[in-house]
């Protein structure tokens, strides 16, 4: 550091990095941040989502869609997940009123109801190879389907495992009103995972079928 | 702010460089551990420029094998993998690196920001997409590299097809490096967006800075269906799904609007920083305010949104319906519009300007001149009855290398020659600058320019050799000669970045007299970039500090 630059102390320094400028700013940095990373998301389940379409209903081998898909076990597990989102924003609510077992609570019930979702997902998919032998190789149904409601499940696994982290966090105490904007991040994608399902399932298990 | 203009002595400089003297091992931690934007910007334009030499080599050896009709310099594979790994290594792993390089050392510079908004996220982005090009190079060790092409066309790599490792290996260093491109971008949103300096308000903002945003936001839409299309082909290969296998279903023409629809607003994410550092320079070289910035501004978004639209005239010779033809067509001679109204700006902004032809003024005019002439060969081709005729030929060839040459290359030339003395504290050689310049300026022409003309006697791209009777074999050799007038002017700008570092002569804070922020801080700019947070009031902070009598935030 030369002798001609003042130290970083200095009064005008804004301290850390995020130090969007004063004034009626909408979002801070990280939130732009986390949209823009939903934005690329959205891209990449857009494509997942038009490749199903255009293949579906295109094979000329089985099973399909409709002798394999069973609704009662989607329409559960569905529910599990949105009502994960409900949870969600009430642990956000609690944190913001400071209070930090009421935050615990409803932050481990959408946990809960997460992996209570990708229970269900196992079960279906076992039942979907072993009863009805639907593999990803066995035909273009089997291909997209895997692929699609694998990237989804794949993306719910990543939210628990956040989830699981800041709940060892606030265990200990170190998940405070002071630094709720990660909590709010992480309900963002959590809500986000919930509204590509909400694609996912009307297309593939009700339009779909 | 400091604003002294006086140069430092040698002395001082070497200071700032080195601080004290380490030890190899320490600098070393200190470069692979830092998350400061500025060594992470050279780390990415370090990488961009090995790869720049490693792709150039691939590219010589290439035109040795067709220097002669019936050449047998090179084995069929062998050329396939070469000229696969040169496109690839090219757009991945040169094009973006530099220019996401350049964007990151300027950005949090020139907007007034201290760092980016997620500094670590942008250290793990810089690694991600190095290993991801090494996985990618990596195919060499495992019986060879995929000879698929670089947009890599169902079923080619299917593995009845492409049977070694080398496509796998392929897809997961464009995978894995896409990562590091899309955590790039959501860097850039939130930081420009997020982080600027008091005062800057959206209107304000420093061209260059507002082209790196849209190309961002292209990324975060473009390379996630690469991405996903990737995924697609390892599926394929090594988990037996049926996405591009015709046999069983699949199609490969899906393949190939997955592939365009990044494809395209990929041409757009190489250039659109480019147009933001002429954007610069053309001002500061011309003494005068940038022409119709708001139009320029707007001029950029449009681009940006419209290149989403027109990534099917990639594929008008395979059989589409004539409202798609039409479609595809007229939304690629739209991009003409915004992109003209770009080009006058620039041409008007020189107008009646006291001009002065330093080498990054140089480097913007070889810009315009082979920007044009590169622009106009796309306006042919998006005129579908012409691409029909001519699609897949050395014509296309020659276009694209004009308009990634011409454009990108030059213009990042410019840019590199205009804010070498910001991060160096030294000025590049004139003499070697022009040397540079007119080797590249006349080894381009003779390279390109007769690809035009094979291309329209019907030689196709992509062929190991050809035959003596088709009379191809003249332009090839000038074609080949180009490229052997090239290859020095890449060596002494090699030479010139490391002589000017250790010898040039010192810069000091504001060499060009230029007006943006990141040339009211010290050269080099200290980790913490500004000891104060500027406030600013219009987009040329440095002219209202220069001239208090007569400050822009008057006019704008």
């Amino acid at each position: 550091m030369s002798a001609s630059q003042p130290a970083l102390s200095s009064a005008t320094a804004i301290p850390g990095g995020h130090s969007a400028h004063a004034g009626a700013k909408p979002l801070t940095a990280s939130q732009w941040g986390m949209l823009a990373f939903l934005l690329s998301e959205v891209a990449f389940f857009t494509t997942l989502i038009v490749v199903y379409i255009s293949y579906l209903h295109r094979d000329r081998v089985g099973p399909t869609p409709r002798e394999t898909l069973s609704l009662p076990l989607v329409i559960g597990t569905t529910i599990c997940l949105l009502s994960s989102s409900v949870a969600i924003h009430l642990a956000g609510m609690a944190l913001e009123r400071q209070r930090q077992r009421l935050f615990c609570c409803w932050w481990a019930l959408t946990i809960a109801l997460g992996v209570a979702f990708l229970a269900g997902t196992i079960y279906e998919w076992h039942d979907l190879i072993e009863v009805h032998g639907l593999t990803i190789g066995r035909n273009l149904f089997g291909t997209t389907y895997y692929t699609l409601v694998g990237f989804h499940g794949l993306h719910v696994t990543i939210g628990v495992i956040t989830m699981l982290i800041v709940l060892g966090l606030a265990l200990g105490r170190r998940v405070t009103h002071a630094n709720q904007i990660g909590v709010e991040l992480v309900s963002w994608y959590w809500h986000f995972v919930d509204v590509v399902w909400v694609f996912v399932f009307s297309i593939v298990y009700l339009f779909g079928r | 702010m400091s604003l002294a203009v006086e140069p430092k002595v040698d002395s001082e400089i070497a200071a700032a460089k080195t601080e004290p003297v380490r030890s190899w091992p320490a600098t070393l931690h200190d470069w692979v551990t830092t998350v400061d934007h500025k060594k992470i910007g050279l780390m990415y334009i370090g990488m961009a420029i090995f790869y720049l030499v490693v792709g150039g080599c691939e590219a010589m050896l290439i035109r040795w094998q067709l220097f002669y009709a019936h050449n047998n310099f090179l084995r069929p594979d062998t050329f396939n993998q070469l000229f696969t790994m040169h496109g690839t290594t090219m757009v991945f792993f040169m094009g973006m690196p530099i220019l996401i390089g350049i964007g990151n050392y300027l950005v949090p510079l020139m907007i007034g920001a201290r760092d980016m908004a997620f500094p670590r996220l942008n250290a793990l982005g810089f690694w991600v997409t190095l290993f991801g090009g090494l996985l990618a190079y990596f195919s060499f060790a495992v019986g060879g590299a995929p000879a698929i092409g670089w947009f890599a066309y169902a079923p080619l790599t299917e593995p009845a097809f492409a049977r070694g490792l080398g496509t796998e290996f392929w897809c997961l260093g464009l995978i894995v490096s896409g990562i590091g491109t899309i955590t790039a971008a959501v860097n850039f949103v939130a930081t420009i967006i997020g982080m600027r300096a008091p005062g800057m308000t959206i209107t304000k903002i420093p061209f260059f800075a507002w082209t790196m945003l849209w190309t961002s936001v292209q990324i975060l839409i473009a390379i996630p269906p690469l991405t996903a299309a990737l995924v697609m082909v390892m599926l394929d290969r090594d988990f037996g799904a049926h996405f591009f296998d015709v046999q069983n279903g699949g199609s490969a023409l899906l393949w190939q609007h997955l592939f365009w629809f990044f494809g395209h607003p990929e041409v757009y994410i190489l250039i659109l920083p480019v147009f933001g550092m002429i954007t610069e320079v053309i001002p500061v070289f011309s003494r005068k305010v940038l022409f119709g910035y708001e139009f320029m501004a707007a001029a950029t978004m449009a681009i940006a949104f419209i290149s989403l639209g027109v990534w099917a005239h990639h594929m008008f010779c395979v059989g589409m319906s004539r409202m798609q033809d039409v479609w595809f067509a007229v939304a690629s001679l739209l991009v003409s519009i915004p992109t003209g109204i770009k080009f006058f700006n620039w041409l008007a902004t020189m107008y009646g300007g006291r001009i002065r032809m330093a080498s990054p003024m140089l480097f913007a005019c070889g810009f315009l001149s082979m920007f044009l002439i590169g622009g106009l060969t796309g306006i042919m081709l998006a005129a579908a009855p012409f691409d029909f005729q001519l699609s897949d030929s050395y014509f296309v060839v020659g276009h694209f290398h004009w308009v990634l040459i011409g454009g990108t290359l030059f213009g990042t030339f410019a840019g590199i020659h205009y804010w070498y003395p910001k991060v160096t504290g030294r000025m590049l050689s004139e003499r070697l600058a022009r040397w540079q310049f007119w080797l590249l300026y006349i080894g381009f022409f003779v390279t390109f320019g007769p690809m035009h003309i094979s291309g329209f006697l019907g030689m196709p791209r992509r062929i190991y050799t050809y035959e003596p009777s088709r009379g191809w074999e003249f332009l090839n050799q000038l074609t080949t000669i180009g490229a052997l007038i090239q290859a020095p002017s890449f060596a002494i700008f090699v030479w010139n970045v490391v002589w000017s570092y250790f010898k040039g002569r010192p810069a000091g804070d504001d060499p060009w007299d230029a007006w943006t922020l990141e040339w009211g801080t010290s050269s080099p700019p200290p980790s913490y970039n500004f000891a104060s947070i500027p406030t600013v009031r219009s987009r040329r902070p440095l002219w209202d500090l220069k001239h208090p009598d007569d400050p822009d935030w008057k006019y704008e």
